[in-house]
């Protein structure tokens, strides 16, 4: 008797008896943006804005004092440990601060009772909103950026690109990757929406530009 | 259908993809349903324009149609390689891969796979595949509580109900009614709880909370697997979806065998095509793609479990096999003057709407159940084939069904049906004109019939009598036309046909 991979790749060989040939797939959609970098930034504020996240564009020096801002309050925040003093300032020593890193990982009942999370981004598409993560070290591990209930999100200007094609040339899909339009929200009754579910519920994003 | 059969057990669909009722007997009933109907219909309203807002934002809309619709073709064409290349790499990077031949074999493999961590209670994101291959139910048999974990999905488990739509599947109940249902059904909920949909959403979040942070395993279903990298992807609004593929230590994926794309760059066309499509978003809030077991982060132990059944039947059907292009965004429902009144209960099957009268029937075979019913659920407006985001032609596959199911029933039955005696009828009456002429002879008939309105109301039969249901049929003149030309030209003597007899001559040479 043939197992069941056999048999159900002999039923799509014998499926397509008729041999169909792929056909050449016609890529004419747009594969490079048309705006600047100011251009890509304002329309990435507006579609943030859209989905009621949070949003500030702010020169670099001034990100320690605005993550900051955005901790008032925050009882703890966890980083992952390739987020340094370069975007963190004082904030690195903050005695709030944990650190979730190899052999140190939080359990996800400590993340559970974690405030707030700051990381970096890889890359952000202006054109949808859409800030990707891909676990590198300034990022972390998916569950630290699920489970506290306020993220606090770096995204450099140099990293935001128009077209979801373009930033598709930046990312190795074999990464870890977590896409975040806006909080997260559902539609669910009566297709009103209500942004805070089961993701953190608050989105903070830091756009850095010196320009 | 036109399939090969080259000795090979026919792989069966089995689970929930069959139409008990009659369409149209099902979708009477419903029609009675007016607080349904007013939910529909702001939903589907609300949903359409949200879409063609979106979409009439990109200039190359059309464009990435053509891609999403070609990508799709060649994925159905390269099938067999794909999903080996997809194994390949899935395996490479520490996942398990299983294969099922039908919704039985699939829940088998799932309840082991559960039953191997000790677990009796699983964490779920929404998933077609799972709701088609009725793996809540099957887990439920064997002891083991599936906790759904998407808002529709969990107010459709604790209403002890169905979905209704693919996308929001609780569209058919209102928020008191929901509310109603989380004060009877949620046992930890604030007794005080009150309609607002923020205060709904809340409540659901506390009650899954403790069941996220704690589960061993989860089941989930996948939007797009990679088959040149081994990747799979979830699409989602809540974080539910993420919750459920970063914090248990095993996850178990079940996909259809069609849901490959040959390569990661092709996400930059469905994934634009997709959110816009569905949610009428420019992106969704979420979307999670994880590559077999990634070092140090999330599950460790990564399942994928590829399913058949029924998709090698309709990939066997030249003329049906586009339907499996289908990326599952609801559009065709949205925009559906059928599935807007009927609602998605009435198509009987996991699948609803338009792309439910092809999915259905082409996965099972027209001849199971009541699915041969299913392609008449339809005006065959084509709508639906101008949303769809990958363009099948949903309108064309109807309208082939349509003549599998004649044919099925022709074969079916022993006695000749009432179609075929009508159209026994009309072959001898087109065939020469004298017998025209002497069927045209009875007209006068229909003039009795008809009341002093001169309106036949009711024809007899069933066929006949389904056409007068909703219609007059006006009652025949008093003389043919065949009739009036001979008399008027009897003494004529010009060129060309004399009279009716003439041109039966003619007719009968042809």
């Amino acid at each position: 008797m043939s197992t069941a991979r056999e048999e159900i790749l002999g039923r799509i060989r014998d499926a397509l008896a008729d041999a169909p040939v792929a056909p050449e797939v016609p890529r004419e959609y747009r594969r490079a943006g048309t705006l600047d970098e100011a251009g890509r930034v304002e329309q990435l504020v507006d579609r943030l804005e859209d989905y009621k996240a949070g949003v500030q564009v702010v020169t670099a020096d001034r990100v320690p004092a605005a993550i900051a801002a955005h901790l008032r309050g925050a009882e703890s925040f966890v980083t992952p440990e390739g987020l340094g003093a370069e975007w963190l300032g004082e904030l690195e020593q903050d005695e709030r601060r944990r650190v979730d890193k190899p052999g140190q990982r939080l359990s996800v009942t400590e993340l559970d009772a974690t405030s707030a999370v700051v990381t970096a981004s890889k890359v952000t598409v202006s054109e949808s909103g859409t800030i990707i993560l891909d676990a590198s070290p300034d990022q972390g591990r998916r569950a630290i950026t699920l489970v506290p209930d306020h993220h606090v999100c770096i995204v450099p200007a140099s990293t935001v690109v128009q077209l979801l094609p373009e930033a598709m040339e930046r990312l190795d899909i074999t990464h870890p990757l977590t896409w975040i339009s806006g909080p997260s929200a559902t539609s669910d009754i009566e297709l009103e929406r209500v942004e805070g579910v089961h993701g953190p519920r608050t989105l903070d994003v830091l756009i850095v530009s010196d320009r | 259908m036109s399939t090969v059969n080259l000795g090979m057990p026919r792989v069966r669909a089995e689970g929930n993809l069959f139409e008990e009722t009659p369409f149209a007997d099902y979708a009477r009933e419903e029609l009675k349903n007016t607080q349904l109907r007013a939910n529909l219909a702001h939903a589907t309203h609300s949903i359409r324009d949200k879409r063609l807002r979106v979409v009439s934002e990109l200039p190359d809309w059309e464009q990435l149609r053509d891609a999403g619709s070609a990508v799709k073709e060649s994925v159905m064409a390269d099938l067999p390689a794909l999903l080996e290349e997809f194994e390949a790499n899935f395996t490479a990077r520490g996942g398990v891969i299983h294969w099922a031949r039908d919704a039985d074999e699939a829940n088998r493999i799932v309840t082991d796979l559960i039953r191997e961590q000790g677990a009796d209670e699983v964490v779920k994101v929404k998933s077609m595949a799972t709701q088609e291959i009725g793996l809540n139910e099957h887990l439920a048999e064997q002891g083991i509580s599936a906790f759904e974990t998407d808002l529709a999905e969990l107010i459709v488990q604790l209403g002890h109900d169905t979905p209704s739509h693919i996308l929001v599947p609780a569209i058919h109940k209102n928020r008191e009614e929901i509310r109603d249902i989380f004060l009877k059904e949620m046992g930890d909920v604030d007794p005080n709880l009150d309609s607002e949909p923020a205060h709904l959403a809340e409540a659901a979040r506390k009650h899954l909370r403790a069941k996220f942070l704690s589960a061993k395993v989860a089941i989930s279903g996948a939007n797009f697997g990679i088959a040149e990298t081994g990747t799979l992807a979830v699409v989602e609004s809540e974080g539910n979806g993420r919750m459920c593929l970063t914090l248990p230590e095993t996850l178990i994926t079940v996909m259809g065998i069609e849901k490959l794309l040959p390569k990661a760059s092709d996400l930059e066309a469905f994934m634009q095509l997709l959110p816009r499509s569905s949610t009428g978003e420019r992106m969704n809030p979420y979307t999670s793609m994880w590559t077999g077991a990634a070092h140090d982060d999330g599950p460790q132990n990564v399942h994928l479990v590829l399913l058949d059944n029924g998709r090698t039947n309709a990939l066997a059907d030249v003329h049906g096999r586009s339907a499996l292009h289908c990326i599952r965004c609801s559009a065709c429902m949205n925009v559906c003057p059928v599935y807007e009144r009927a609602g998605g209960h009435a198509y009987g099957s996991t699948y609803p709407g338009p792309i439910g009268a092809i999915l259905s029937p082409l996965l099972t075979g027209v001849d199971k159940a009541e699915n041969g019913t299913l392609p008449y659920a339809s005006s065959l407006c084509g709508a639906c084939y101008v949303a769809c985001p990958v363009k099948i032609n949903i309108p064309e596959i109807l309208v082939h069904l349509r003549g599998e199911d004649v044919e099925a029933r022709r074969k079916r039955s022993k006695r000749p049906t009432e179609m075929d005696l009508v159209m026994k009828g009309a072959e001898w009456a087109f065939s020469k004109g004298s017998h025209l002429g002497l069927a045209e002879k009875g007209l006068p008939l229909g003039r009795v019939a008809a009341g002093r309105d001169g309106k036949i109301k009711k024809l007899p039969g069933h066929l006949l009598g389904g056409w007068t249901q909703f219609r007059d049929v006006p009652a025949p003149p008093k003389r043919s036309f065949r009739d009036w030309w001979a008399k008027e030209h009897k003494d004529s003597s010009g060129p060309g046909p004399s009279g009716p007899d003439a041109a039966g001559q003619e007719g009968g040479q042809a």
